[in-house]
């Protein structure tokens, strides 16, 4: 017996009809995505564009938009520069009304878009840059971050570390920018949760044999004493080498090993099976990742404010997001919201391997005088964001 | 009808005219070890038997005037027939894709079952073990409850946050009714009025009038030591004059004993983790509580209103069905 397509019949006719309108935009040559996770042919990540995680979330919308008589449609922009990125969301918002879009933009190209569009009633929701930055003295007033920021992921790191007692950490650190941002993150998770940094080892993807210091790992993991290595590594290439290479017998953690994450395919609690059932049926032959997960979570957002404020309005649409009525399903236990001060949706991070989610952050050892939640990431007394 | 199941019916209808003696047993659905516990409290709460059954067992139901147990397994995509005399599993119903919760129709001639799959709540013929009729719902479909008079059907779809009401003998969705975040189940109050459903993630309870087929009311939560966001009801259950009703707070490890007038919380009671399924004993003097989280059920005394003991049950304890 086949299931029928999810659509419900409406019997009673919605008194008024109101229509929202949702953009998404991604850039052409976003260098993240090149190159990455693939090498030789061969899938070794999970990343890829997070467009299909926005588009489970939108048919659960236009479902609930028939029952509430509100229409919901969704376009999609990818731009070539970010004078086309800037150029079509300003069409949109001035021609077609939409005034909440989601972003997958690196981390210069998202700040550039808010800022230009400053003073525009528009809302861009951050579904995959995790820097810092972009929460602190880049934040913009009009982004909401979905995806996780680099504190959050290296707290929900440090909590599992600090509780199991594995306090000295040796980092190896890649040339990216990206690695370094890492191993910024994890040393103010190390001195937020008591941890201790011994050393931080730079590496390098060389055949080099002049550059063995940096290559060969266990050269690398020699000559100091740890409980945990944490591996910065952005590329993909080298972080999932290091376990079992390691001079002392130690478990690896950050960017291989046991890494935190927006979601895990693995994660079998608070429905998360079904929600990652409904993405595979769209989106094979990959399974959600972070930057989906973050996607689907801006589109039920707005859903939700759309549902509760029975408006399309934006001010009221924008306020409810911003309130904290917003309880929203994070598929990993608490309901998520936004925080006031950075913008920030609060919410659960999965520590996973490659198979299996380890443990859920925050960690219950971890209390807080309002929300636990807000154990993960940058607090508002250490915010530097100013609106 | 198959043929075990048609010499199953025609032994039951051979033995009619008496009504069915209760065992007084308790009956715990296991999801992880795919069993159900079979507890005796006249021995001291232990586990006289364990039921194998299909993968993921979750809600269970008496029909036959109690001498058969229904219980649906979510990963095998049936339900398992227990003849309650033998505590065998008898025979098996074939449902669409991971069925959660059901319930019987008035006559008892079907199920509704909800396919958290599939979008979908399925009308199955007991007797002829065909699907008669799908009815299209939002995403995540849970809770299905009935109407005394068997002509209201009404289902959460966690995912959109509504209730559908379905006319059942037409197989359609009549209305539906927009509540909190993530709804889950149903208590439906014999004055035939109020519809409670519990909301997982707002942490609340909606009231709905069912003669208006609106939220009238809500009921919050607050156990001592937990925030609003900690709270996640889902199972519900009620005395039979409709007069107390017990909502299980689910991660705030507690259940709630509610005066159903005034809508006000009496008691809190602390049970074990992530406590889901709630039932009364036949004289209403004990609680039974499944945590899914800390493998047990806790026995509740609702006269001091206390947790007395927790017994050990499988891994991932779903629901719970006492019998008389």
């Amino acid at each position: 017996m086949s299931a029928s397509p999810p659509s419900i019949a409406v019997h009673a006719e919605p008194s008024e009809t109101g229509e929202i309108k949702l953009g998404y935009v991604e850039l052409a040559d976003d260098a993240r995505y090149i190159n990455r996770g693939e090498h030789s042919g061969i899938v070794f990540t999970d990343l890829g564009r997070p467009y299909q995680g926005s588009q489970v979330a939108f048919e659960d919308a236009r479902v609930i938009g028939r029952v509430i008589g509100i229409e919901f449609s969704m376009e999609k922009a990818t731009a070539k520069s970010a004078d086309e990125l800037l150029q079509r969301t300003s069409d949109w918002m001035e021609r077609d009304g939409v005034h909440f879009v989601l972003v997958d933009l690196p981390a210069v190209a998202l700040k550039n878009l808010a800022h230009s569009l400053a003073d525009s009633p528009v809302v861009l929701f951050n579904i995959s840059a995790s820097e810092d930055s972009l929460r602190g003295e880049d934040c913009a007033k009009n982004v909401l971050h979905t995806y996780p920021s680099e504190a959050m992921l290296s707290d929900a790191l440090m909590q599992f570390l600090v509780a199991k007692g594995w306090l000295q950490i040796l980092i190896l650190q890649g040339p990216a920018l990206e690695d370094a941002a890492m191993v910024a993150a994890l040393q103010r998770s190390a001195k937020k949760f008591r941890a201790n940094v011994v050393e931080t080892r730079p590496f390098l993807l060389t055949n080099d044999p002049r550059n063995r210091e940096q290559t060969n790992i266990v050269l690398m993991t020699t000559g100091v004493r740890y409980d945990v290595v944490y591996v910065a590594d952005s590329s993909g290439e080298f972080g999932r080498y290091v376990s079992y290479e390691t001079s002392l017998p130690r478990p690896v953690v950050g960017s291989a090993g046991l890494v935190p994450t927006a979601w895990s395919w693995s994660w079998d609690r608070d429905a998360a099976v079904q929600l990652q059932h409904r993405y595979e049926k769209v989106s094979p032959p990959r399974r959600m990742n972070g930057a989906d997960w973050a996607a689907w979570e801006a589109v039920k957002a707005v859903t939700q404010a759309v549902m509760r404020t029975h408006s399309t309005d934006f001010d009221a649409v924008k306020a409810f997001l911003l309130s904290d009525k917003l309880t929203l399903d994070t598929v990993k236990g608490n309901p998520g919201s936004f925080r006031a001060w950075d913008h920030q949706l609060r919410a659960p991070i999965l520590l996973s391997t490659a198979d299996a989610v380890i443990e859920r952050a925050p960690l219950p050892q971890y209390l807080h005088q309002t929300n636990v939640l807000d154990t993960l990431g940058i607090d508002a007394p250490e915010s530097a964001c100013r609106f | 009808m198959t043929l075990s199941l048609a010499v199953l019916v025609l032994a039951l209808v051979l033995s009619a005219g008496a009504k069915a003696k209760g065992t007084g047993y308790v009956f715990v659905s296991n999801e992880k070890t795919n069993n159900i516990a079979v507890i005796d409290p006249k021995q001291d709460y232990k586990i006289a038997q364990w039921i194998p059954t299909s993968h993921r067992p979750r809600d269970m139901k008496f029909g036959d005037s109690r001498r058969l147990l229904y219980v649906a397994c979510g990963d095998d995509d049936v339900i398992d027939v227990i003849d309650v005399a033998t505590l065998k599993v008898a025979d098996h119903i074939p449902t669409g894709p991971s069925p959660e919760m059901f319930a019987l129709s008035g006559d008892g001639k079907a199920l509704y079952v909800s396919n958290e799959e599939a979008s979908s709540v399925q009308q199955i013929s007991i007797a002829d073990k065909i699907i008669m009729r799908e009815i299209a719902t939002g995403a995540e479909p849970e809770g299905v409850a009935i109407s005394a008079d068997g002509k209201t059907l009404y289902v959460t779809s966690e995912v959109t946050d509504m209730v559908h009401v379905v006319d059942a003998a037409a197989g359609a969705v009549t209305d539906n009714i927009v509540v909190g975040t993530r709804p889950r189940r149903f208590l439906l109050l014999p004055d035939g009025k109020e519809l409670w459903v519990s909301n997982e993630l707002s942490g609340q309870v909606s009231v709905i009038d069912r003669a208006a087929n609106r939220v009238t009311a809500t009921i919050d939560f607050r156990p001592p030591g937990f925030r609003q966001v900690d709270v996640t009801p889902v199972g519900m259950t009620m005395t039979r004059d409709g007069k107390t009703a017990i909502v299980a707070l689910g991660r705030a490890n507690h259940v709630a004993i509610v005066d159903t007038a005034t809508r006000k919380v009496e008691d809190y009671v602390l049970v074990g983790s992530r406590a889901w399924g709630v039932a009364l004993s036949p004289d209403e003097k004990t609680l039974y509580v499944a945590n899914g989280l800390s493998d047990d059920l806790s026995i509740v005394d609702m006269e001091s209103r206390k947790a007395i003991r927790a017994v050990p049950v499988g891994r991932v304890p779903h629901s719970v069905l006492v019998d008389e």
